[in-house]
């Protein structure tokens, strides 16, 4: 698949591409010194744009192509996984993904949203949107994990859910709504991680837990930048100005005090090296696992229901 | 019968235009009616042609649904703090100061106690007309905070809901409400509390994706839109048009998503009865 380059990318990879070609004619001559130059300029470039990311830029990095999904993560984090389908009611999702797994010495229940790398695999996973059937699988794979005593891994990875007609017959509005509710009620913790897009219920749906993470360069809001701009500018123009607005990442996040915890990616974003990615996440789930399994299970319920039930902002 | 004989009903004389004196008229937007405001209050705010139901507010439904004067208002100045600084093409700060003058509400939701036929009851309605019924940080803690009255009081909670979604000017605040709210319900439910959700036109968006879905009983009035995604955004996605009555609340009824559809007249007794029922 060809690479996929983000417009503020550009100056960096072709600086990078003019230090490659060098060094590949440095043999027969002598430019030693001018490549030292050009890679340090190359650190100072990376250095400047990263630090400074926009919130749309953000939200760019969350949507790259390459980036890594749930399955990636749950090949490079766990062992044994055996994937789970269906809802038993009506089908199985491709969009949401989940199964038991190991991370080391944690046996856990994992589920996610899954995206597609192409066109056929996204045609395949519907790019990432669940349908009805989606949110009722992943409520029935908690509700195992809760009957086998397994901590919940969801991640958080998804354009919204699916704005369908069948959706719509189904009961895409009562399938999320109930998955918040029996979330919140689980006995066992949930480690929440939006690792790409939290579009709104869409993302929600598998969102409620004891811990919420954060991939450094996620959004996670109640409605997308384009969205957002197209119905309070009527236009679809003011997509950067919308996504600053909505203050969408995780360091905005956690000052509303809903995420808990920014997990770091590798510098310039996840896609640069899924291996390093996934190791970060792993070392953060696994010490979030190690505080969550020591809490009682009614102790664990009622600190879930005061966590969300303190979010919020309002005058009296 | 003879072909100059109109088969259709003759165009009546009070629907043609004439100088109505401001605000005494209104018409019905479904079949045309000009109707006096006094005989739409009488009939519940529904066309007395063609049954339309009106959309109404939080003081219209208190007075159809509840025992005369036996409402009790609970955290009735609580407003929006305005989390995220929000400015689009107006601050968020103007758009609920301007709302909050014309519509002398403070948010989207009231709340408080009341009777129904003199059965204690915890009460909620939403306004659509305070920047369209949209739930922000002041909407979910009303609903939690009703709940945990309903709880303490041991009497049954009823939510009528009328809604665009979530509140896009609180952004990720605003969707946390949808988990706050079900949350809360959950310890609702563990406690036994009966709870009657109410949908009427439009519930749409987070509030339907959380606590209007949620009811022991949910009860749609008679051809409000319901839905999860607006039908545009639905035309949009699937490129062709929707059928007649799509997100209807007869469509809904029919797909199993609603337990009724009751006209507002009868929504009172309805909900009396119920409630007797599982007492």
């Amino acid at each position: 698949m060809a690479k996929t380059i983000l417009e503020f990318e550009k100056p960096i990879i072709e600086l990078e591409e003019r230090l490659t070609q060098m060094k590949r004619i440095s043999n027969d001559l002598d430019i030693e010194s001018e490549i030292l130059l050009i890679e340090d300029k190359v650190k100072q470039l990376k250095e400047s744009v990263y630090k400074s990311l926009t919130r749309w830029q953000r939200v760019q990095l969350a949507r790259h192509p390459e980036r890594p999904y749930t399955l990636d993560y749950i090949y490079l984090m766990t062992e044994n996984f055996i994937e789970l389908h269906g809802d038993r009611y009506f089908k199985d999702d491709k969009a949401i993904v989940g199964g038991f797994a190991k991370i080391d010495e944690y046996k856990v229940m994992i589920i996610g949203h899954q995206k597609g790398r192409d066109t056929k695999s996204n045609v395949y996973r519907n790019f990432g949107m669940p349908n009805p059937e989606g949110y009722r699988k992943a409520l029935r794979l908690m509700k195992l994990a809760e009957k086998f005593n397994k901590p919940i891994i969801t991640m958080l990875d998804t354009p919204g859910a699916f704005p369908g007609l069948e959706a719509e017959e189904r009961g895409q509005a009562e399938a999320i709504a109930r998955n918040l509710l029996e979330m919140s009620r689980l006995k066992v913790p949930i480690i929440v991680v939006v690792i790409g897009e939290g579009a709104s219920g869409g993302a929600l749906g598998i969102g409620v837990g004891d811990r919420i993470l954060m991939l450094e360069n996620c959004w996670y809001s109640v409605i997308s930048p384009e969205s957002c701009s197209s119905i309070l500018w009527r236009s679809w123009d003011y997509k950067e100005q919308a996504a600053e607005a909505l203050r969408l990442t995780a360091p905005d996040l956690v000052e509303q005090k809903i995420v808990d915890r920014i997990v770091p990616e590798p510098f310039g974003g996840a896609h640069k090296n899924h291996e390093e990615a996934a190791l970060f996440l792993k070392k953060v789930i696994k010490e979030e696992l190690a505080q969550l399994i020591k809490i009682k299970p009614d102790k664990l319920v009622d600190n879930r229901l005061e966590k969300f039930g303190k979010m919020g902002e309002w005058i009296e | 019968m003879a072909w100059f004989k109109r088969a259709k009903e003759n165009i009546s004389s009070d629907s043609q235009k004439k100088e109505l004196p401001d605000g005494l008229w209104e018409k019905c937007p479904s079949c045309g009616e000009i109707i006096h405001k006094k005989q739409l209050e009488i009939n519940h705010w529904c066309c007395l042609k063609c049954n339309h139901h009106f959309r109404i507010g939080s003081d219209e439904y208190i007075k159809i649904l509840l025992d005369d004067d036996s409402f009790k208002e609970i955290n009735k100045k609580m407003r929006s703090a305005n989390p995220l600084n929000f400015v689009d093409t107006k601050k968020y700060n103007d758009r609920i100061e301007d709302t909050i003058k014309k519509t002398n509400l403070f948010d989207a939701i009231k709340t408080g106690t009341g009777k129904i036929n003199n059965r204690e009851v915890a009460f909620g309605c939403m306004d659509f007309k305070f920047i369209g019924g949209s739930m922000g940080s002041v909407v979910g803690e009303k609903i939690a905070r009703l709940i945990d009255r309903a709880i303490k009081n041991k009497i049954p909670l009823i939510l009528i809901s009328a809604s665009g979604g979530a509140r896009m000017m609180e952004g990720a605040l605003s969707l946390m409400q949808m988990a706050k709210t079900s949350s809360r319900l959950a310890k609702l439910a563990d406690e036994k509390i009966p709870y009657i959700s109410i949908l009427t036109d439009p519930t749409t968006g987070g509030t339907t994706a959380s606590y209007a879905m949620l009811g022991d009983i949910n009860i749609a009035e008679p051809k409000a839109l319901i839905g999860f995604a607006g039908p545009r955004v639905i035309k949009q996605t699937i490129g062709r048009d929707l059928p007649v009555g799509f997100q209807k609340s007869e469509f809904l009824l029919e797909h199993g998503f609603v337990d009724t559809v009751i006209a507002r007249k009868d929504m009172k007794n309805t909900i009396s009865t119920f409630l007797d029922l599982v007492s």
